[in-house]
């Protein structure tokens, strides 16, 4: 599959000016210019990556199956068109302030104007993928807030759990209301470089980022209206429908129509905006820490009318400020006595209180064995290999080639803390040395994987660009279902592999192709035809048909510009933006070993 | 409705008002500096922050006022800081707020961060603000449920409204200059409405008259009493016996009841004193309404600390 050596010859494809002026762009390898290439000399730095639009150069560097089209359709569009189009889709979300929050500063989030897509097979099995991983941490979480069978059959050691700093004791024997404690989860997916997706880390506490998928959406639609016409693309606006369900179904018991909120750190959060969204979407009340009281281990929200309540929190407010009785005592964010009123279970507390322990990295490297041992399957998606630095003989090995892999923090989000080997300068290598020989359980190593690539335009022209992918899964107890989709997060640095919004990531519109065999209901529907004045005079008016009959041309190219502006206008989200907790990362594959 | 959130909107309402009023004072003022060779600028300017309640740190000159109460972002009273202040309220309740009035509300906010005030004429500056809060207005009117979010919003901008009447009347009652009760109907956006149902009766009394009692136009003070009662009714309880609980209901009320019903004789009697008092209502009535809605909003705080 590795062209190593060779410069890519492909390389003059993702120029969009070269695109355009040649005639046969089902063949990128023709429209090579000496001087394009001069521009992609470098470009062999990330040869091992897997670029996700164009096979290998060693292949002829034809384009996949299901980029033929994006690939002719932007290709066809004159430079200039297709730099206008990316401009409106900068400006349109700084108008509809869909943004996300860096230190105080609202930024609209860069959105990328060539889609990602993905196939309806290998989709499907991600999607399995995706719903397993989510059982076994059901299973999982059940299992050490309770009986903890996992410690008893050696499956994992207790002590990799209890000295987790998200294991919370609080919740121990709290079984949560329809025994469901991840509503949503985010599982972070990168590509490695023979294109097979793995499993980078798990989020389920409170992953963000999925206002994005729906706000992309939109905006893509808008700016490529042509593109999205020759395609069936799984559609992401029902995700609220989905997650307002589950959160229902997950009510305390006895409770037949239950209120619903969404509670938000407040303004200043960096998903301030995905959290207005999915309120807005849900018809659910935003709420903060402070509308929220409790009385007799019942929760209420204070209303211009008094005192309301509410039966199930779908909080996006981290564990340690949630309930100041329990976790931190000086906390604003949280409400006094939450905790002890979901034990009381009046109250259900989506996602429930403890997963961190789930999204810890050393737990990460046990999961294969959870899903084996708890579901009796093999894991569809594998793990990357990690070193445990608590392990003597891993952080031995480890230790020594420092500069060959990159090391985190177990408990880090939004790549914070993360030092790549190849990247990191000398006295940088020394500290996280220091810091792993002093607290060897807070980190773990992994290989450089090298991320996969996919056209982004930067300045103006294309280049390749890693990006990764984190779909959504929502759990209503009865199944897990996953968003077709997800956030794909570019990292929009030339060679770089951290994708988080806080450190320069931008995002791609993400489309899951539908199968063939898809019933219409399941993709993004065709315009309706609209009424035109013609019929309602001919069925109304017998006389005035001749009228009809003359106007009929006419009609027609009416009714096929309002097809063509439903078609634009179709997406009907609207704004917000999120935090990206989680870690994207990492290089250079088939440096280091498996552990 | 959340009290936190009724209280975004209110505020939403006495913003998108206080940017609109003050861009129409501002460009009758200055339009009449050009235009009036007697006019004592100096003094005219005077009079203008002294109704805008804003203290000159320096020399008052036509920069100074435009600095404070259009460009200063500090200045509480300027136009800048109440766009700012309508974003930040519609931003806090932007799962309430409809989507077409953010967007309206963001990209006013956003194009005035822009520079968009600095870089245009001050008149066509002064038209803009106008044109941008009737298309909030009208967007909300059109694309939000008239329900007590609504009455919410409805509230905080007659609130406003009536105050900043209020403070104009006053000027124009404290000026000395011949064509004090016209730039005041201008002010208002009044003069149109004034000249056709008046003609050529164009005495002090009678422009007055206008601005403190006329039923129909929209922002004489009486009528916009009435709605600011109309919305507060709207947010009891249906049912009720006796007389309002609501203390700003009250206060609203029994001022129409002194402007309407006040024995008939000099209505530019007092008048400067009367609008004072009147100013001091709408204080009080905003106290009220935070005091019966929008306590609810105020944080309850946890002093025992971790268990």
């Amino acid at each position: 599959m590795h062209a190593t050596g060779t410069p890519r010859r492909d390389a003059a494809a993702y120029r969009l000016g070269s695109v355009a002026r040649g005639k046969h762009v089902g063949n990128a390898a023709r429209l090579a210019s000496p001087l394009v290439s001069a521009v992609f000399g470098r470009y062999a730095a990330r040869e091992r990556a897997f670029d996700e639009m164009f096979e290998d150069a060693a292949a002829g560097g034809d384009v996949r199956a299901g980029y033929t089209s994006v690939y002719k359709r932007i290709g066809s569009l004159s430079p200039d068109e297709v730099r206008a189009r990316a401009d409106f889709l900068s400006r349109i979300y700084v108008e509809q302030g869909v943004t996300f929050d860096i230190g105080g500063e609202e930024r609209p989030f860069p959105l990328d104007i060539v889609p990602r897509i993905v196939d309806s097979a290998t989709w499907s099995s991600v999607e399995l993928g995706l719903a397993q991983r989510v059982r076994a941490l059901e299973r999982f979480l059940d299992d050490i807030y309770g009986p903890g069978d996992c410690f008893t059959d050696g499956v994992i050691p207790r002590p990799v759990v209890t000295s987790s700093p998200h294991f919370c004791r609080v919740v121990a024997g709290l079984t949560p209301p329809g025994g469901v404690r991840i509503h949503v989860a985010g599982i972070d997916l990168v590509r490695d470089s023979e294109g097979q997706f793995r499993v980078l880390e798990d989020n389920v506490r409170i992953p963000s980022g999925v206002s994005y998928v729906m706000t992309n959406r939109r905006a893509l639609t808008s700016a490529l209206p042509e593109v999205f016409a020759d395609h069936r693309i799984r559609p992401v606006r029902s995700y609220p429908q989905h997650l307002l369900a589950a959160l229902r179904a997950c009510a305390p018991s006895g409770v037949s129509d239950p209120t619903v909120v969404v509670m938000t750190p407040g303004v200043f959060n960096s998903a301030y905006f995905e959290h207005a969204l999915l309120a807005r979407m849900m018809g659910c009340r935003l709420v903060e820490g402070r509308d929220l009281v409790c009385q007799a281990g019942r929760v209420m929200v204070r209303t211009v009318m008094g005192l309301r309540p509410v039966h199930v929190i779908y909080r996006r407010v981290d564990d340690e400020f949630l309930d100041p009785v329990h976790f931190r005592g000086d906390s604003l964010l949280g409400c006094a006595g939450l905790v002890n009123a979901a034990r009381a279970g009046n109250v259900t507390i989506a996602n429930a209180v403890g997963n961190g322990v789930a999204d810890d990295k050393l737990v990460y490297t046990y999961v294969p064995d959870l899903i084996r041992y708890y579901l009796a399957e093999e894991p569809v998606l594998p793990n990357v290999d990690t070193w445990r630095m608590a392990d003597r003989a891993h952080r031995e090995e480890v230790l020594d080639r420092l500069d060959e892999v990159v090391v985190k923090p177990v408990d880090g989000s939004g790549g914070k803390g993360i030092v790549i080997g190849p990247a990191a300068t000398r006295a940088e290598l020394d500290l996280v040395r220091a810091k792993i020989v002093e607290h060897p359980r807070g980190w773990i190593a992994q290989p450089v994987v090298q991320l996969s690539t996919v056209p982004t335009m930067i300045g103006g022209s294309m280049v390749a660009r890693h990006v990764d992918l984190r779909p959504f899964a929502v759990n209503g107890g009865d199944g897990v279902w996953v968003l077709p989709g997800g956030l794909t997060r570019v990292a929009l640095g030339e060679g770089k592999l951290i994708v988080n919004s806080s450190q320069g990531g931008g995002s791609k519109d993400t489309w899951v192709l539908a199968d063939p065999a898809t019933t219409s209901a399941d993709v993004e529907p065709p315009p309706a035809p609209r009424p035109t004045p013609v019929d309602s005079l001919a069925t109304v008016h017998p006389r005035a048909r001749s009228i009809a009959v003359q106007h009929s041309e006419h009609a027609q190219v009416e009714q096929q510009q309002q097809q063509q502006q439903q078609q634009e206008q179709h997406a009907d989200e609207r704004s917000a933006a999120g935090r990206h907790t989680g870690v994207g990362l990492a290089t250079a594959a088939g440096k280091a070993g498996a552990c | 409705m959340l009290s936190r959130i009724a209280e975004s909107l209110y505020w939403i309402g006495r913003y998108l008002e206080r940017a609109e009023d003050t861009a129409r004072l501002l460009d009758v003022q200055l339009h009449l500096a050009v235009e009036d060779p007697v006019v004592d600028e100096l003094a005219a300017g005077r009079l203008l922050l002294g109704v805008m309640g804003v203290e000159p740190t320096g020399p008052v000159t036509d920069a100074s006022i435009m600095q404070l109460l259009c460009h200063d972002p500090q200045s509480p009273s300027s136009i800048v800081a109440a766009i700012t202040g309508a974003r930040e309220s519609a931003r806090r309740s932007r799962e309430t707020v409809s989507t077409d009035m953010w967007e309206g509300i963001n990209t006013t906010w956003y194009a005035v961060q822009q520079g968009e005030l600095a870089r245009v004429r001050p008149a066509t500056a002064f038209r803009w603000v106008r044109e941008r809060c009737a298309i909030i207005t009208a967007t909300a009117d059109g694309t939000m449920s008239h329900d007590q979010g609504w009455s919410f919003l409805v509230l905080g901008r007659s609130v406003e409204r009536i105050d900043m009447t209020a403070r104009l009347v006053a000027a124009a009652a404290a000026s000395s200059s011949p064509t004090s009760w016209s730039t005041a109907l201008r002010a208002c956006g009044a003069h149109h409405a004034f000249v056709r149902s008046h003609h050529d009766q164009d005495s002090h009394r009678e422009a007055a008259e206008f601005l403190l009692l006329d039923r129909p136009f929209p922002r004489s003070i009486v009528h916009t009493l009435d709605t600011a009662i109309e919305a507060l009714e709207s947010l009891e309880p249906p049912e009720r016996r006796a007389a309002t609980e609501n203390e700003a209901t009250r206060l609203l009320g029994r001022a129409r009841a002194e402007l309407e019903y006040r024995m008939s004789g000099d209505i530019l009697m007092d008048l400067p004193e009367r609008m004072s008092d009147l100013q001091a209502t709408c204080g009080l009535a905003n106290v009220a309404i935070s005091h019966r809605f929008f306590e609810g909003a105020v944080a309850a705080e946890w002093h025992g600390g971790a268990l």
